[in-house]
């Protein structure tokens, strides 16, 4: 059998799963943060998928933009975590529950 | 079977094998080989891109992924200086509850994957390099805007960083 959408998507879909099973299970923020890079690589393979199965190049200007929106998004949030290191002296999500009632 | 293919599986089965590796390594629980591996996952990455015939995305997935994006996450981790993360507590509920969820999710996806028509061209010949990308994102005139707003999302995300990073938040 030819490897055609279908195995580029399934790929996706487990390396989404990967990501997301790493956000829920892990507890160190860094990782966490990794594994939401990991989600949005997955979302990047299924456009590219997309783009080239259907012969259409706006699927790959799209994750051209995902990109640039990512690293701008990861060194916020890699300030973010720097912050609250500082002010608490750990990266353990369960250290972190000022915002829980 | 041609050596697309046996290319194709041989960049899934690594990026999978190396993201599995980012999530759940069992030799080390630090954050450096977490890093380390997430590269290695961008690489072959970047692999399927080419195989999906996205030239220049693929260098910039090497280039600003696994370059600037990752040297910003091992910065911050050294700058944090973790210590060997104590094992502590391990929550059973939460990791048999998490996972069942994310197989479920996973078994849907591929359901939905394999079930549908999915509409794909029999012999694809689209091209994404540097020159079809260029005229794309500067003749068409669609994406003009976007690309305007992005250098300004840029802007903002530069200012606030350095916002977060001074010494006391008013």
């Amino acid at each position: 059998m030819n490897v055609g959408l279908e195995h580029y998507l399934t790929v996706s879909a487990m390396l989404f799963c990967l990501g997301l099973l790493g956000v829920i299970l892990r507890r160190n923020v860094l990782v966490i943060y990794m594994s939401l890079e990991l989600m949005l690589n997955a979302a990047n393979l299924a456009l590219v998928a997309f783009s080239r199965f259907n012969e259409n190049l706006t699927g790959q200007m799209m994750v051209f933009f995902i990109i640039t929106v990512a690293a701008a998004e990861v060194a916020v949030g890699l300030a973010l975590i720097v912050a609250l290191y500082r002010k608490r002296q750990s990266a353990h999500v369960e250290d972190l529950t000022s915002l829980k009632l | 079977m041609a050596l697309p293919d046996i290319l194709f599986y041989l960049f899934a089965f690594l990026t999978l094998l190396f993201g599995a590796l980012v999530v759940a390594n069992p030799f080390s629980r630090n954050p450096v080989t977490s890093a380390m591996f997430l590269v290695l996952t961008i690489c072959a990455m970047a692999g399927l891109f080419v195989l999906l015939n996205a030239f220049f995305l693929a260098a910039v997935q090497i280039l600003v992924y696994a370059g600037a994006v990752m040297v910003l996450f091992l910065f911050v981790i050294m700058l944090l200086d973790l210590k060997e993360e104590q094992r502590r507590k391990i929550n059973l509920f939460g990791i048999v509850t998490g996972t069942g969820a994310v197989l479920g999710l996973g078994f849907l996806l591929t359901r939905t994957i394999w079930g549908g028509d999915l509409n794909q061209a029999a012999n694809p010949r689209v091209i994404g390099d540097t020159k079809a990308l260029g005229l794309e994102l500067f003749t068409k005139g669609q994406f003009l805007l976007p690309f305007e707003i992005v250098s300004v999302l840029l802007l903002v995300a530069m200012v606030g960083v350095i916002l977060l990073s001074k010494k006391e938040l008013k």
